[in-house]
């Protein structure tokens, strides 16, 4: 296995449960299931018995390795600087040593073979890719400056869909010049790759390269952080360079000269997506953009930017839910936090996020008084009052 | 055992109570050089009651019960020697209430030390608790109960005596308070009442299991810094550190020295932590600490270090991390310490018996001491080891042995000790005292299932 050779130095201190700020357990798995067997350092003492042969590759063992939602709080909290970066590689290379037996949780097997078969997890026909755009006049790619990449769960899921188009429509609006690929696009294989299957991912990552290298595309507008990260950190790797953003970041850009906005009167909190922010560093352009409208009373949850808690979806679980159910799931505990906090609006940057914490808003009964949206709606509902 | 499993599910609920081979393999284990020893099961209640009926349960049938909160002892105390099942309370972390006036918080034990102090911070940024050198997910209960000390230690001594009170439920089922709020709604003091507490703390988990407790804070002081004083001759600093605890104004002091085989010896050490309302009582205080050490600067047998900032802010880090990352010393994801307490003028005699040690085995030897108020101190030999190496854990535990022993010899006493260690320090002991202890015991778990084979002879 891949970084075996660091197992052993894990002393399974614990740092690695709570975020650099110590306000709350901050591992998901950790906080959803509470046996030690389930934090970071149990995770990886257990993977160092299956090597040895301590253990065998049960249904909870890979329970406890997929639970996982590689959101890197490990990483940032570890004390250890020898293995601190390669916390989430030890759980992504053992999660491709069981990937490799062909013998994976049910929920995890399906998402992989949806993703083989049709090129997205939703069972949904390729044709039906681009349908998020309908009505909107987006532009299929040909020549423009970006491409928008809209990924499977902007262009399949409903909630998604939502946030696609208004990241569209916005760009459309400022006179970005953007196309997007439509049916011709295929998923990203961030999740993938953190779910163990290295082939499948690499093949679409190749596949899209390929793609994109053909079209001339030389910059690419993200819509989610998972796409975002697998362009700008993986991709390179097998020999895609481009210029990647994501929404943010452009959006940011544009905002104060090209978006004229009203107000948009909500005490709004941000819910840092893990693969823009930890994994990536990007912190401060969502914040800019949400203190740029006018009206808008920002403020902090007491976990955020490298502190922040995961929604739980990331790592495949957004596929798998291991994580989505229960009192204590990330998305449920994330959403009694902005609740503490007195948030009236939680705004992501992530359509996983914003599926996890709708979800969880539901379930916590809190429809009447809290509402989970994207950047990129707060700002449409801001520009249409000024409109 | 199907039915005990099945009566554990029934009290907890099924997602927290196993008998999983993962979490027997992880609970059976801590981070030391201790064997592994497996429980029949681990359960994680979440309230009192919970706990109670649990324990009515292993009281019923004749079930160990070895509790536990961080598992951070390095000493193998919360392995289930006998079986039974291992109760992780961590799931009790609830922060029950602040009282700023009377500078207290009351806490479930499984409270961790960094959660109450991010919820200080937040709400109560005037106060502050005590942390020890453990990784922040430490928990207050364990940490009080095994009389560990922590960074305000100079000002409240071993976090034990920082205790207030607590509740407690009895390895035969009763729910009991010690301290004022047996007799109050306050929890504020131990005094004036028997002192009850005591039943509690030290025993290793063999007397019951504690579910609440008090603990006093301290002000947050906005003005804080350290200061290093050096000396190159090892005998002075019993007597640095009597004149500078004895001024009464520092929160915090250690002492550092190393024997590394085969490299240079580090100059001992002595870091001293205060802190001021304003810059001027800091500069104050500063003046007072040189001038308690002035006859060793003036005679050129020690001075303090220039400091610079990122130093200055390491040395004011709560809890710091650098403890825990003496662990990959060797690259090798171990360590394990003797933390002794002992007299403060036995700190020459303590580093001649680490550095004999560490000569005997050939092995590193970081050695450490917390000043506890002005009266004792916890001296560490802190081993290191490569977990992959088996060798090497043995030579860490067998050094660890030996120090036990040539520490007890001296006329110190091991902390949170070992099993083995445990036996020894029984030998050293009164023996009207070991006698008492088993006639409480007795009283209280008269069927003996609370963590046997810790505080026992055979």
């Amino acid at each position: 296995m891949k970084h075996e050779e660091l197992l052993h130095r894990c002393f399974r201190c614990g740092w690695c449960k709570l975020p650099v700020n110590f306000m709350d357990i901050n591992c998901p798995s950790y906080l959803k299931y509470r046996f030690e067997t389930y934090s970071p350092g149990g995770r990886l003492w257990l993977l160092r018995a299956w090597l040895t042969g301590d253990l065998d590759a049960s249904d909870r063992f890979k329970e406890v390795l997929f639970s996982c939602a590689t959101c890197k709080n490990c990483v940032e909290a570890c004390g250890i600087p020898g293995i601190k970066d390669h916390l989430v590689d030890m759980i992504i290379a053992a999660r491709e040593e069981i990937v490799n037996t062909g013998k994976l949780p049910p929920s995890i097997r399906n998402y992989l073979t949806e993703i083989y078969n049709r090129g997205n997890p939703f069972k949904k026909p390729q044709s039906e890719r681009g349908d998020w755009a309908k009505g909107l006049d987006v532009p299929v790619y040909n020549g423009q400056e970006y491409l928008f990449y809209a990924g499977d769960v902007g262009s399949f899921d409903e909630s998604g869909i939502k946030m696609t188009r208004a990241v569209a429509s916005l760009f459309l609006n400022a006179g970005i010049s953007f196309g997007i690929l439509g049916e011709n696009e295929t998923s990203d294989g961030n999740d993938v790759n953190a779910l163990g299957e290295k082939a499948l991912s690499e093949h679409l990552a190749v596949n899209n390269i390929d793609q994109f290298t053909k079209r001339g595309i030389a910059r690419i507008i993200t819509l989610s952080p998972h796409a975002f990260n697998a362009m700008k950190n993986a991709y390179p790797l097998l020999g895609g360079k481009f210029e990647v953003y994501h929404y943010t970041q452009m959006l940011n850009k544009i905002i104060k000269d090209k978006l004229p906005l009203g107000s948009f009167k909500a005490r709004v909190t941000y819910h840092d997506p893990c693969y823009l922010g930890r994994w990536n560093g990007v912190y401060l352009e969502p914040r800019n953009i949400l203190q740029s409208v006018p009206g808008l009373d920002y403020m902090e949850m007491g976990r955020n930017m490298n502190s922040a808690l995961c929604c739980g979806g990331g790592g495949g679980n957004y596929f798998s839910d291991m994580l989505g159910s229960g009192q204590d799931s990330s998305a449920r505990r994330r959403v009694r936090e902005a609740e503490e906090y007195g948030a009236e609006v939680v705004a992501v940057a992530c359509p996983i996020c914003k599926k996890m914490l709708e979800d969880a808003v539901k379930d916590e009964g809190l429809e009447n008084q809290m509402r989970v949206m994207d950047v990129a709606q707060i700002v449409i509902e801001a520009k249409r009052k000024q409109a | 055992m199907e039915k005990i499993y099945n009566e554990l599910k029934d009290i907890v609920g099924a997602e927290f109570v196993s008998n999983q081979p993962e979490e027997l393999f992880i609970y059976s284990r801590d981070m030391g050089t201790m064997l592994p020893a497996a429980p029949d099961f681990v359960v994680m209640p979440d309230s009192t009651e919970e706990v109670q009926k649990i324990v009515l349960l292993a009281n019923r049938e004749g079930v160990p019960v070895v509790p536990m909160g961080g598992g951070l002892v390095l000493s193998g105390l919360t392995r289930a020697l006998k079986g039974g099942m291992v109760m992780d309370l961590k799931r009790m972390n609830r922060i029950l209430e602040v009282n700023e006036t009377s500078r207290y918080a009351l806490v479930e034990a499984g409270t961790s030390q960094g959660i109450l102090q991010a919820y200080l911070k937040r709400h109560h940024p005037g106060l502050k608790h005590s942390i020890p050198d453990a990784p922040p997910i430490a928990t207050v209960g364990g940490n009080v109960l095994i009389h560990g000390s922590g960074h305000l230690s100079q000002i409240g001594g071993f976090h034990s005596e920082m205790l207030n009170g607590m509740e407690a439920v009895l390895p035969t089922g009763e729910i009991v308070k010690t301290g004022s709020c047996s007799a109050s709604p306050y929890w504020f003091s131990r005094a004036p009442l028997p002192d009850l507490s005591g039943l509690f703390i030290g025993w290793a988990g063999t007397t019951g299991i504690v579910t609440k407790l008090s603990i006093k804070l301290f002000p947050a002081h906005p003005y804080n810094d350290a200061r290093v004083f050096i000396t190159g001759d090892i005998e002075l600093i019993a007597d640095v550190l009597h004149r500078l605890t004895g001024t009464q104004l520092t929160e915090d002091i250690t002492a550092g020295v190393s024997c590394i085989i085969g490299r240079v010896q580090i100059f001992p050490m002595v870091i001293i932590n205060y802190g001021a309302d304003t810059k001027e009582e800091l500069t104050w205080k500063r003046n007072l600490i040189r001038a308690s050490v002035k006859k060793y600067i003036d005679d050129k047998t020690g001075g303090f270090a220039p400091l610079p900032p990122a130093s200055r802010a390491d040395l004011l880090k709560a809890p710091n991390p650098q403890p825990t990352q003496v662990a990959d010393e060797k690259k090798g994801g171990g360590f394990e310490y003797v933390g002794s307490i002992m007299p403060i003028e036995l700190f020459a005699g303590a580093y001649n018996i680490g550095v004999e040690i560490s000569k005997k085995f050939g092995i590193d030897n970081l050695m450490a001491a917390r000043i506890i108020g002005g009266h004792c101190m916890m001296f560490s030999y802190t081993y290191t080891f490569n977990r992959a190496i088996d060798a090497d854990v043995d030579l860490a535990r067998n050094a660890l042995h030996e120090t036990n022993n040539a520490v007890l010899k001296l006329g110190g006493i091991p902390w949170k000790a070992e099993a083995p260690a445990q036996k020894e320090i029984i030998k050293h002991m009164d023996p009207n005292t070991f006698q008492l202890m088993n006639r409480l015991r007795s009283v209280l778990d008269p069927k003996g299932i609370m963590n046997p084979g810790n505080w026992e002879v055979g």
